[in-house]
């Protein structure tokens, strides 16, 4: 049976995956709109740095956050003036690797979403006289609701999922840093694999059921079309 | 001239008959490693191909089939386990060095040759490796424990997932304080880089750490003479260079 270390770490996942998941639909929504709709050259540059995490080790993208996120990287060293102190080991150093780490998959079904709606009903709503305000959050965001769906239910999985980054940076710490992922590695190391399969067959079924209620409900965001 | 001749038959023999040895090595001992398997392949000409990492994870591998002949382990249960289960050859089971914790960090001066740095509780992080699968994280909540203070600083401990990892946190800054493996950071009688204290070996159960050929490499040469080499002087005279004990 998961003891209440393994409770706490599947807890601290869900944590982590909520804020995170909250964070990218707020930073992710802007950027994937302006990479839908810009026509400025940067757009390409945007768009591959975006996507940059999708490519890359976690091990990579974990080892350069524990460089610059410490006493002698920019960041760090930045944290540390603003009185933050370090990030790693830390729950909103998870956060800030977290948001890095899956904000493709967040961003993409985003922008694939906008850039499907097309210009036709931005224009018709501002015949209309609807403000560019008013137009997006009646218009776009009804219509780019699969994308939504599907960008929220990627990054969360995603951060779910996330081992490579957290083993990096994150300490081990219980109640902070000991996600799941991380939790069922010690088992197995440790030889304790009665525990390691009920907290990996518990996140075996958590994710199927997460993705069948997907694909019931809402086919469409799955098709990647409206 | 005998010897010389002796020398170079066997420098023939062994070119003649160059095999290469899996060995699997504990993270804490990858640099002496290193340097042995060098001057192992200019001896007798056989190559030891290595793999560095937590004793622990090879044990689960080499149980589940993994190919190595040859495992130096970081602890002396993980071999007598295996010798119990009867993946091994019999008999060749030794303890080939003894680990020295050290307190370690690395800025120059931070930490005294008394360890009184840690009685402070002035650092943000103390490293260390995960204690359930490293003798070295083990050793050091021993230590820990000996000295009374577990419980003050239990808060701070970040563990890294072994002892090349909590190395790592501690060389990058991140943490400023760790326990590490004493090899990782000293040779030829001083510390390579940062500053010190050396655990006394009373406040913690010796970390022996024994090599033993495993059953994929009864059949190997190159497996037997590892072994024989190990136990050389030219071996532990590199051994004992890293700070490790015979």
């Amino acid at each position: 049976m998961p003891d209440a270390a393994d409770l706490a770490a599947v807890r601290l996942t869900l944590e982590l995956a909520t804020v995170v998941t909250l964070l990218l639909l707020a930073l992710g929504t802007p950027v994937a709109w302006w990479l839908a709709r810009s026509r400025s050259p940067l757009r390409h540059a945007v768009g591959a740095i975006v996507a940059l995490p999708l490519v890359l080790p976690p091990t990579v993208i974990g080892f350069y956050l524990l460089l610059l996120l410490g006493p002698n990287g920019p960041v760090g060293k930045l944290t540390e003036a603003l009185g933050i102190g370090l990030l790693p080991f830390s729950f909103g150093g998870l956060v800030l690797a977290s948001v890095c780490y899956s904000m493709p998959f967040v961003v993409q079904p985003l922008q694939n979403a906008f850039e499907a709606i097309g210009p036709r009903p931005l224009e018709v709503a501002a015949t209309l006289r609807a403000s560019p305000w008013d137009t997006f959050w009646s218009v776009v965001v009804p219509l780019a609701r699969p994308g939504f769906l599907s960008g929220a239910v990627l990054g969360f999985a995603h951060t779910v999922g996330e081992f490579g980054v957290v083993l990096m940076i994150g300490g081990n710490i219980p109640n902070k840093t000991r996600v799941v992922s991380v939790q069922i590695y010690d088992h197995v190391d440790a030889l304790e694999y009665a525990q390691a399969h009920w907290l990996a067959g518990g996140m075996l079924v958590f994710s199927f059921l997460v993705l069948l209620a997907l694909y019931t409900l809402y086919p469409q965001a799955v098709r990647g079309r409206r | 001239m005998k010897r010389l001749a002796g020398l170079l038959a066997l420098m023939a023999w062994g070119a003649a008959h160059a095999d290469e040895v899996q060995v699997a090595v504990a993270a804490n001992f990858t640099a002496p490693m290193q340097k042995i398997a060098a001057e192992f392949e200019k001896d007798t000409g056989h190559k030891a191909v290595l793999a560095f990492g937590a004793t622990g994870k090879f044990y689960a591998q080499i149980v589940n089939g993994a190919p190595f002949e040859v495992l130096l382990a970081a602890d002396d249960e993980t071999p007598a386990k295996l010798d119990t289960e009867h993946r091994t050859v019999p008999g060749t089971r030794f303890t080939y060095a003894i680990g020295k914790l050290v307190l370690w960090s690395a800025k120059d001066g931070y930490v005294d040759n008394q360890g009184q740095v840690l009685k402070t509780g002035d650092y943000a992080h103390l490293a260390l490796a995960n204690p359930k699968t490293a003798p070295y994280g083990a050793a050091a909540i021993e230590t820990l424990t000996k000295l009374n203070l577990l419980d003050r600083v239990q808060p701070k401990l970040v563990q890294g997932e072994n002892i090349a990892q909590a190395h790592q946190f501690v060389s990058t800054g991140n943490a400023p304080l760790g326990f590490v493996a004493l090899s990782q950071v000293y040779r030829d009688g001083k510390f390579t880089s940062g500053s010190g204290w050396i655990v006394p070996a009373n406040l913690h159960s010796p970390i022996r750490q024994d090599a033993v050929i495993l059953a994929k490499g009864a059949a190997n040469p190159a497996a037997k003479a590892l072994e024989g080499y190990l136990k050389s002087n030219k071996a532990r005279d590199i051994i004992r260079s890293y700070g490790y004990e015979l």
